[in-house]
Order: C-alpha cells, then structure tokens, then sequence
C-alpha cells in the first residue's frame, strides 16, 4: 500500500489548537483524493477525520461520518484505535463538522468502511510507528526493538514500558511514515477489527441522553412547522395568518420560497408558523386554512401511472446491456417464460421525522441537523441565504434512522430561513405527516422478465426491462427513464454465464420526488430477478438453489462492460457500471462469492427440508455495494391466509466485518427493513398528492411480525464491501417464494398485504 | 396543574389541550422522551403516568393534575442503570437508538404490571411500539434476560 502520512503537528497546527505539544496525524482521504498536504491551515485541524494524541497520552479520533444506527462512529474508531494499539477507554470521540477538508461526508451509499478503512488504517499505523520510533530515539535502541502495546511502548531488549504520554511530544516531531515505510498489524494481532464493540453511544441511548436533531434545544429558540403544497410545484394561494396569530403562542408566519423545478433539495414552499412550542406552531399552522394550486403534477394519479409504465413495458426498448442475440434466441427457444413484476413507491419513515435547528449569531449561521451529509446542508443552504457554503458551520446531530432521507436536506433550508427572519434560532420540525407527505419516495416500477429454455430446462436467453422514474428527475427534468446508474443496482451485473442477456429501460417521466432509499434501485430489481429464478425452478422441476448456480455458472469475475458496447443498431446507447463508486479490480462481481453465500444460507437453514402443509421456505441471494447476502425466510401461511414469519437466515459476505455485531445487526434490521416493505408498504398519489400520511396508513412490521434472524458472516480477507443495505435486496424475494412454496401463490407485486386472503 | 415529573414537583398553567409529550420536551427540555407520530401510533413518546405506559403525544396537560410521571430520564437510581437498560446494552438493542426510550418503558411498564412474561405477553405488550430499524430480536432478549434475571441493574 502506499499512503501519504503527514504529521500536521510539524506544521504548527497544534500551537492555534491549544495543545502544548501533542501529536496530529492525517492521512490522506481516498475517495475524494483529498491529500493530507491540502489540509488547509493549522486551526481547522482541530476535527479533522483523523487523530490527534494529547501530551497526556488522550488520543482523539475525528469521525468524519454520522450515526444513523449503522455504527459507522463506532467501526471506523476501532480502526484506528487498533492501528494505533490505543486503550479504548482513553480515546474522546470527536463528531466531525462539515467541511469538504474532510473529503466526502455523505453518509449513504453503504460507504463509511468500505471507501475509508484504509485511511483509517494508515493514520492509526502511522501514528503508532511515530510513538515507536520516538521511544526508540528515547531509548537509543532501533525501531525494530521496541513495539506498541495497549498505549505503552515497550523495550524488547530491557523489558521496561512506557505509556504513550511519555513519547508523544518528541513523536510529534518525527517525520510520519511514508509509502512502504507504513507497517500495518497483520490480522492475529488485530484487538478491536473483526470485535463486537459496544456502540459509543450506548448509554445515551439507553438513558435517553442523546441528541438527535428534533432533540437540539438553544436558548431562546422558536419552533416552526409548515404548511407546504401538497403536490410537487404547487403553490400557497390563501391563508388567514390572523387567526394563526391569535393562537397563543405563535410568534410569526411567514412564507416560504416557492419551489422551482428541479426540485434537488430545495424546499417546497408554503408558510411557516413560527411559536414558543411546538404544539403551539401545530395548532397555528391549523388555524391557517392554507389554500394550494395544485400545478402540472396533479395528474399524477398512481392507478393510471401504473397503466402507463406497462405500456412502456410493452413500448420500445432503451437498450443497456446486450449479450448475444437475446431476440433470436428467444424465438429459437423450445419454452419461453415470462413475468410482470410491480413495486410501489415506498418511503423511508425514518423512526425520527427529518428537523433542523439554525441560529444566526450576526452574519454567522450555525445550523444541527440529523443529516447524512453536513456539506450538502451547506451547499443547498447557502443559495438561501446568500452565503458561502463553507461559512455556514453545520453539526449532523445523531440520526434516529435515516436509509437516505436525511441526504436530501431541504428541511435544513426551511430552517436557516425562517432564522434569518427571526432573528432567533428556530427548529424547522417536521410532523410524521409533513415526513409522509413530503418524501422523496422509492420510484414505483414494472419490470417484465422473459427467459429462453431448451427442452431439458436449460436457459438460454433473459431479457429484463425495467420501466420506473428515475432519481435522475429530481435534478434534471430530461432524465426519463431509469439510468445506467440504477440499471447497475443489480441488472447490469446480472451474475448470469447464458449466452444471451439484455437489460432494457423503458420510458418512465416523474411527477413526484424520487430519491435513494436503503438499498435503492436493488430493491425491485433483486426482487424480480431473485422470483424469476424461483419461477424458472418452479418451471423446470429443480430445486431453486440448484437454478441459481445453474445460471451463474462458473466461478469468475464478471465485466458489465464486456457487453455493452455490443448494442444494436440503431437502439439504445451506451451504457456504463458503476460498481458502487469502486473498482472492478478491489472490488470484482465475482460469482464464487455469491454462490458461497447462497449455498452458506441454504445450509444454516436447511433448505429444501420437507414443510408441513402451509410452511414454506423461500431463497435469494444479491450482490450489492460490493458485499454478498443470501435470505432465506421462513412462513407459515394459515387457511384464512394469515402469515407467520418465525424465522429468517442470512449469510454475507462483506470482505472484512469490523464489527461483526454491528454486522449482524444490520441484517436483522435488513429483514424488518425487507418485509415491512414487501408486506405493507405503498406509497400512493392521487391527484399529484400522497395518499398515506401515519404509521397507520404506512403500517411497518411491529414486532409480533418480526422473525428471529440467524446470521452467518463468512470469513474474508477481502478489503471490507457494504453493510448497511446490501441485507435489503434479497429478503422481499425470500419472502414471496417462500409463500410460493407454502401455498402455490406467486406473489409479482408489492406490498402482499391481503393478497393472501384475498 | 401541579404533578410530578421524575419524583419533582412540576406546575404548570399553559394550554391545557397541550399534549404531555410538549410540555416535557419544549418546556422542560427533556427530550429523552421522542416524538415519532403524534397520533399514538409508535410509541416512541411513551412515559409512565402512575406507574402504566402511557402515550405522552395522547396525554393532556389538563389531565395529569396530581399524577407521577416518569420519563427515561428518571430510570435510572442515580449512577445505578435500571436491569432493562443494562439487558438492552449487553444485547446492543439500539441502532439509531430513536425508539428505543419509548420501548424501555414500554417494557419497565409491563415487567412491573407481569413479572414472568411469555413470548405472547411481551408481543402484546410491545406491539404499540415501533422500530423502523428493526431491533424487534434483540428487546424480546433483553426483556427475557431481566425476567430469567441474568441481567440486574448497575452501571455502564
Ligand atoms: S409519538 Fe406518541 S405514539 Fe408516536
Ligand atoms: S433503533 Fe432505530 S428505530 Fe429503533
């Protein structure tokens, strides 16, 4: 490995610090390329994503990613702190503050680990070499005669230790290691990487200390809710901002800019009323009666939308992948299959609505919002209010769930307005109904998957379209119909070996605010692709893990790109792969991995055990943000068509587990996360306005629902992949061809809801 | 009003239509307590009023005259964690950790009122409250620790 150390405190970043003497260390951010030479100047070095050691021997740890119940501020200090051979219980947790010095701070995109274990690494490595060498120096033996060990140094030759404090202040004036110079710890002398650490905020959590962005309280601050237009574009046209007035306790209403398309992450709209407490501003924004014209997208009706995507199904093929003559071989086949596959809107119901707090302190404004991306709320704030995104200061507060809502910081907008106005601070809240009616929802797609077979059950041909409004609408209207970059969530890296693939996009325009949620694209299209191949079992007489190693074929390291540039003429164009933002080389689709957690969960699980009448197993297996899981759910479907979920198995494969808790934590998360969607949920429009609006009319599984999970996580020495979402994808189609097996229903469209009885 | 709150006296003379979940979190500033529907549909705001679960965002103002409320804030004996908030630490409950006040309550509720629950008792106990992150697993264990009592109070 090469990495570029450097150590700032050489710099004189620690004297602007208040640090008499301490150690700094940087290293470099891989995904932004940012290098550590460009860290700016010495005073915003103090929460940099790195460390910094005290004289006293207190190490801090700059954590540059939020908290939104991945552990991601718990796994990537364990990172360096195990570098670093530091004493957990001596390092002060430092949340980072938004600022591109630190490279990338959006937290989505299950990246946290996987785009910076190595920098994490390397900064904790290069700061114990430093404190090595440094007592090395001290004791005038070589390097290679002294070793790190739980915050002490010791003398291999004379058997004495020293704690870290005792060399931190000459370490500071050493060169940080460089290039091959750089010795990370092999993996036996890992303590803390591959641990089950207990989250750092556990007692907060537990005691109800802790502070998510609908929690931050300033002193004399306001509380605001809005009335925003129901449909996307709409406009307020009345309000009787008197008779909010006179509710006690509203200070101000005040109107809000209106929404210009695209809609990016600007706000809506509306009038906001402004009071002492938050009742107070609810019942206000009552008493408003506010009035909307409804603009262009009251047409957006779902029942007729969905009409549309089949006649785009049906319609003419936007070509992405092409493999073969997928056409030829489907009229040469001696069968054909084919089937329709539909998935609603959905919404994130992050457990805490989205809430943002400003303050305005003279031109400065300061802004704590539960937001995955601190230099997103600058940029999208900044335009407002006619500032420079780096001179507003942003905390991400902690997150009560956020699965890419909370990456859309329009919430924050509102906020930094209405305190301008104030001239107080305001928490811009948000009800579960704003939250319900004001989304950036999943997309709602039709897919249509049709496969060649030979007489013996070979399959020789799949041709997959996809038709669904793409996230791409929301930043730019010409964007209509779902890009390369959704198409490779798991169609364009079809891990297939037949001789003959397609993927087609159909045309899809949006109406609405389609945005990312957990696992994104990859959940109506492993929810296609994982049913389908259990149809092609079903059809063919095999068992369905046999299907899925019979069309993935041999092991090998699969190159989307191989086949497209082979497009036809005329249609479609080319396409791209995105790999999760990775390369093919550190990070191959590679299907020995997948068959090895296919086959791990269908072991754990006993798959293919005879059921009682009624009981059902169902399989999948997905690979997404680089990392490997397969589901196997288990149900019970009664004569009435009740449904029992008791168990439900996991088996991933995310290269290197840092926590390995955590990991199974979130794919027990993921298999709630999985069903509430594939049982319950729908997001609806009727007139350009969502239908749903409470947990009532967006049920989630409670917990009488919810299976034990059994997780297996497989051993890798692989650099680590996602972990956050990639546990999504496969659990819906787990789910439907278990209740296939159970009772020879084939669910094709979601939610399930009462189709069982029906 | 006049009513306690954590053991302390507490008035208060506002709006009594003001649902308790407010009071707690706007006027007191104890936001240990969490808003996640308003409509007593998740239970995230639930507090204890006389020693029964109780949905603070359903509870008025103008009804708590006279009643002990406990909230998370007041679990804990000082230093000394109450056995489910230890259960939940050593299971690692908590993802974002949002729901999870409202789920220790809910519980601390149903183990006062049913020492020795059974899978079902705690179902129903605890199907007012939801978690989007879906730790659902991990609260039947812990709650089960307490009961078989291999978890008792203590620090963290
Ligand atoms: S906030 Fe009271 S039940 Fe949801
Ligand atoms: S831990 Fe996040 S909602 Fe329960």
């Amino acid at each position: 490995m090469s990495f570029q150390l450097d150590n700032i405190s050489r710099r004189g970043a620690l004297k602007t610090m208040g640090v008499a003497s301490g150690l700094v260390i940087a290293s470099p951010i891989f995904a932004s390329g940012l290098r550590a030479e460009a860290m700016g100047t010495a005073g915003e070095l103090v929460n940099s994503a790195y460390l910094s050691i005290d004289p006293d021997g207190t190490v801090h740890i700059y954590i540059h990613r939020v908290e939104m119940g991945q552990g991601s501020r718990t796994g990537l200090p364990q990172i360096i702190a195990d570098e670093l051979e530091a004493d957990w219980s001596r390092i002060v947790f430092e949340p980072a503050y938004g600022d591109t010095k630190f490279g990338d701070q959006n937290t989505d995109g299950s990246t946290s680990i996987r785009k910076f274990y190595d920098a994490y690494r390397a900064a904790g490595a290069g700061a114990r070499q430093m404190l090595e060498q440094a007592a090395a120096n001290h004791w005038g033996v070589a390097a290679s005669d002294v070793e790190a060990k739980a915050h002490k140094v010791h003398n291999k030759i004379t058997g004495q230790s020293e704690d870290f404090s005792a060399f931190v202040s000459a370490a500071a004036k050493l060169e940080a290691p460089k290039g091959d110079a750089l010795k990370l710890k092999s993996k036996p002398n890992w303590d803390l990487i591959g641990k089950p650490v207990r989250n750092i905020y556990m007692k907060e959590f537990v005691t109800g200390s802790s502070v998510f962005g609908q929690d931050v309280m300033r002193e004399g601050m306001l509380f605001a809710v809005a009335a925003r237009p129901p449909v996307v574009g709409g406009k307020i046209t009345a309000y009787d901002k008197e008779a909010a007035m006179a509710v006690s306790g509203v200070v101000d209403v005040v109107e809000l800019p209106a929404l210009e398309l695209p809609a990016v992450f600007k706000p809506l709209g509306g009038v906001a009323v402004l009071a002492t407490n938050t009742w107070a501003a609810m019942k206000g924004r009552d008493a408003l009666n506010a009035q909307f014209e409804a603009g262009d997208n009251a047409s957006y009706n779902s029942d007729q939308y969905e009409q549309g995507l089949w006649s785009a199904i049906d319609g003419k093929d936007i070509t992405h992948l092409n493999r073969g003559d997928v056409t030829a071989a489907l009229e040469n086949a001696e069968k054909t299959l084919t089937a329709d596959y539909y998935v609603p809107h959905q919404h994130h119901m992050t457990m805490e609505p989205p809430a943002a707090t400003a303050e305005w302190q003279g031109d400065d404004l300061k802004m704590w919002v539960c937001c995955q991306d601190p230099q997103s709320v600058q940029q999208s704030v900044a335009p407002f209010v006619d500032k420079k995104p780096e001179d507003i200061y942003v905390e991400a507060t902690l997150l009560g769930g956020a699965f890419g809502r909370k990456s859309k910081p329009d919430f924050a907008v509102e906020a930094a307005i209405l305190a301008k106005h104030a001239g107080k601070p305001v928490k811009m809240v948000w009800t579960r109904e704003d939250d319900v009616h004001h989304g950036y929802y999943h997309t709602v797609a039709a897919q249509r998957v049709t496969a060649g077979l030979t007489a013996d059950g070979e399959v020789t041909a799949w041709k997959h379209k996809a038709a669904y409004p793409s996230i791409g609408a929301t930043f730019n209207p010409a964007a209509n119909s779902p890009g390369s970059f959704e198409l490779g969530l798991g169609l364009l890296d079809l891990p297939f070996e037949m001789p003959n693939l397609r993927v087609d996009a159909g045309d899809a325009k949006a109406h609405a605010r389609i945005g990312w949620m957990r696992s994104v694209a990859n959940i109506q299209q492993a929810f296609a692709a994982g049913s389908f191949v259990d149809e092609l079992a079903h059809e063919t007489g095999k068992n369905t893990v046999d299907m899925w190693l019979d069309l993935i074929g041999s092991d090998r390291k699969i190159n989307p790109t191989d086949d497209m540039p082979n497009l036809l003429p005329g249609e479609g164009r080319r396409s791209s792969y995105g790999n999760y933002g990775e390369s093919l080389e550190r990070h191959p689709v590679d299907t020995a991995r997948l068959k090895a957690v296919l086959r791990k969960v269908a072991d754990m699980s006993g798959y293919g055990r005879k059921m009682p009448k009624g009981w059902g197993l169902g399989i999948s297996v997905h690979r997404s943000f680089v990392s490997y899981v397969a589901s196997v759910v288990e149900v019970q479907v009664t004569e009435d068509g009740g449904l029992n979920i008791p168990r439900a198995w996991m088996a991933v494969d995310c290269g290197v587990a840092v926590n390995p808790d955590r990991v199974k934590a979130q794919m027990e998360g993921a298999v709630v996360f999985g069903l509430s969607h594939a049982l319950h949920g729908e997001i609806s429009f009727k007139g350009g306005a969502v239908e749903q609006s409470n947990f009532d009319s967006y049920p989630m599984c409670r917990i009488d629902e919810a299976p034990t999970v059994e997780t297996a996580i497989i051993a890798s020495d692989s650099v680590p992949g996602g972990v956050g979402e990639p546990g999504v994808p496969p659990v819906a189609p787990a789910l439907t061809n278990a209740i296939f097996a159970a009772t020879g229903k084939r669910i094709r469209r979601l939610p399930v809801r009462d189709q069982l009885s029906a | 009003m006049d009513f306690k709150v954590n053991g302390q006296a507490v008035s208060f003379d506002g709006d009594g239509e003001m649902p308790l979940l407010w009071f707690l979190r706007d006027i007191k500033g104890m936001t240990g307590t969490k808003f996640g529907c308003g409509a007593g549909l998740c239970g995230a705001c639930t507090v204890h009023v006389d020693g029964i679960a109780t949905r603070s965002c359903q509870t008025f103002m103008a009804d708590v005259e006279g009643a002990n409320i406990t909230t998370i804030e007041g679990m804990a004996d000082g230093d000394t964690l109450h056995a489910l908030q230890i259960a939940w630490a050593e299971n690692d409950v908590p993802q974002c950790g949002y729901c999870q006040s409202g789920q220790i309550m809910q519980a601390a509720a149903l183990l006062k009122e049913n020492p020795n629950p059974t899978d079902d008792d705690i179902d129903t106990a605890m199907y007012g409250n939801i978690c989007r992150c879906g730790t659902y697993q991990r609260i039947k264990k812990a709650i089960r620790d307490v009961v078989e009592g291999k978890v008792t109070g203590g620090m963290l």
